[in-house]
């Protein structure tokens, strides 16, 4: 595949006058593509006629990788693939690999991971929400939604000492039990999180500067969320009710009580909003959870290398961005034959080549902020 | 630049003039390490710390630091995330679009050396400094906020010993290209296999797990 970079020749509009098609580049290095995106677009005045998202920035080669490391090794890399939610990758990993040896979890394990993919999720939507609004212009939501993440990166770090490669889920359960008093403070975070959402979504989404950025802008339809393989909040937004925490349920998710949140006309707006109803659906869930809980061991005991018999595992999650799958092919060593990540981040950005063009360039911030990508999943 | 370095010369040679040029150093030094406004690098995980520093709770604007994502307006160049072949020559890019004095830190085990992805990996630099001159190193992955505000009280010490005398001036090989032609001269000089440009053959450093990690299968984890 080639790629158009140069500007096509001048022609002339209706009334005679000369008109150039226009090629910009934005990024590697820009602040409003989260990370290290590249988009390469072609501009008829000031509006986009075709957009080409360009990946490979941040490839780091993390599957080759893993086919050096033991399969407990691999767990510390699988933090580095999604950075602003790294307990889904890590949960993602583990459960193919159980599935692949045929370990079992403790249910208080099964309980603390969805806590902290809960609370994860909570984090991950609160830095989509702020940065999207940061790009749109609106940079005092930022300052809102980060303080909220900073609280949640707080208790992560009383729980395992890190504050964002957490390395917390292991295969057979998780790493430490919870410290005294956590999960107490993990309920007072809840009840005061939900009136911060009320107030955020005053804030932005009922401001009409906001509803004037975002509304109507990158409408993507159904049928082409299916097509296209958007999952997550991208495809919520657009109106298809599909969570793998409902729809193809994993741990303990179905003993708990929860909404789907959708949306109905699959613009940015749309999808912002998904994202913020999440959040309070993740506190429901973390409620329920904590109050379920019994004592218990938190991990089953693994010898120090696992040998899986060979075969492979296919594992998915309901990450912040979507399907997270993972796949693990052994061959009877202590490593793996092959690691796959099925990235929803990636799948997701593929759609801005659909919904950016007929937008103004100003809007190219706006639809990327609502797709949300992560280049350390998107790459790999 | 060079206004200030004819200034150190004629100083220097003047009768008394070694007063008057350390009451200018300690106002130059003093009004450049006051704001080291920061280009912010972000290209991984270490971005996320990046940003914390930056917002409310850490707030790094109380030392004059203030991330601005455009070369031309800033000091301090923080090379926050993984480095990767394909991004190498943009951060070089970056890096001489941004006017002298400027600083380098770098943020975190990626930069300081290729940390995680230092074995194995095929695609990762092994270390910010294999193409740009650092001045701060941060260990960690991702190192906390506050040790990047710490790297930020470093660097400003490190400024605050400069001198605008001829010869006492840190040597850096930062010269800004001259010409458009000098800059595409560099940026082709870096893809060019000898060069271990981007499309270099892959340099992969295979290196095996210590032999006692794979032949101890007994206990627990």
């Amino acid at each position: 595949m080639t790629l158009e970079i140069e500007s096509k020749e001048a022609t002339h509009d209706t009334d005679g006058l000369p008109v150039e098609e226009l090629v910009v580049n934005i990024g590697p290095s820009h602040p409003s593509t989260h990370g290290v995106g590249r988009v390469v677009v072609h501009l008829d005045g000031e509006v986009m006629t075709h957009v080409e998202p360009i990946v490979g920035y941040l490839h780091r080669g993390i599957e080759k990788m893993s086919e050096n490391r033991t399969y407990l090794q691999v767990v510390p890399l699988t933090d580095r693939l999604d950075y602003v939610g790294s307990m889904y990758a890590n949960w993602a990993y583990c459960r193919a690999v159980e599935r692949l040896a045929g370990i079992s979890v403790p249910e208080r394990a099964e309980y603390l991971r969805v806590i902290v993919c809960e609370l994860q999720r909570i984090a991950s939507h609160m830095m989509a929400l702020g940065s999207a609004a940061g790009d749109t212009g609106a940079a005092t939501m930022f300052i809102y939604t980060f303080d909220e993440r900073e609280r949640i990166i707080e208790a992560f770090e009383e729980l395992c000492g890190s504050r964002l490669t957490y390395n917390y889920v292991r295969p057979g359960g998780v790493s430490f039990d919870v410290p005294e008093g956590w999960l107490d403070n993990v309920l007072a975070f809840c009840a005061a999180h939900r009136d911060k959402l009320t107030e955020m979504d005053k804030l932005f989404f009922g401001n009409v500067i906001a509803k004037g950025r975002l509304k109507g802008i990158g409408v993507l339809s159904a049928e082409d969320a299916v097509a296209w393989g958007a999952s997550g909040p991208v495809a919520r937004g657009s109106g298809v009710n599909w969570d793998l925490r409902k729809h193809d349920t994993y741990s303990v998710y179905p003993r708990f009580d929860f909404d789907v949140p959708t949306g109905s006309n699959g613009d940015a707006y749309d999808r912002g909003r998904v994202r913020l109803f999440e959040c309070y659906e993740s506190c429901r869930i973390i409620e329920q959870a904590i109050s379920q809980m019994t004592e218990g061991p938190v991990k089953t005991p693994l010898p120090r290398l696992l040998r899986p018999a060979p075969g492979e595992a296919y594992s998915h999650i309901e990450s912040a961005r979507g399907s997270l799958g993972v796949y693990v092919v052994s061959d009877g060593t202590p490593r793996p034959y092959r690691m796959h990540v099925r990235s929803p981040a990636f799948c997701n950005l593929a759609l801005l080549k659909i919904l950016a063009p007929g937008h103004m360039l100003a809007d190219l911030v706006a639809v990327m902020g609502s797709l949300d990508p992560v280049f350390g999943e998107v790459d790999r | 630049m060079a206004l200030v370095d004819r200034i150190g010369t004629s100083l220097e040679r003047t009768p008394g003039g070694g007063i008057i040029l350390t009451s200018v150093d300690a106002l130059v030094d003093w009004s450049r390490g006051q704001s080291l406004w920061a280009m912010p690098m972000g290209t991984a995980c270490c971005a996320m710390e990046f940003i914390a520093a930056s917002f409310s709770k850490f707030d790094y604007d109380r030392l004059g630091t203030f991330p601005r994502p455009d070369p031309r307006h800033c000091d301090v160049m923080v090379l926050a995330g993984t480095i990767t072949e394909k991004m190498k020559p943009a951060i070089q890019r970056l890096w001489d679009q941004m006017p002298e004095p400027k600083w380098a830190i770098a943020m975190g085990n990626c930069t300081v050396s290729g940390g995680i992805f230092y074995y194995d990996s095929y695609s990762v630099v092994r270390g910010a400094d294999e193409f740009i001159p650092v001045d701060v190193y941060i260990a960690g992955c991702p190192p906390r906020p506050e040790s990047l505000i710490d790297a930020v009280m470093q660097l400003r010490e490190l400024v605050h010993e400069e001198s605008i005398a001829p010869g006492k001036r840190r040597e850096r090989n930062t010269k800004l290209p001259r010409s458009k032609a000098e800059a595409n001269e560099r940026m082709e000089a870096m893809r060019t296999p000898e060069s271990d440009g981007p499309h270099a053959p892959a340099k992969v450093v295979n290196k095996e797990f210590p032999s006692d990690v794979i032949a101890d299968e007994g206990g627990e984890v």
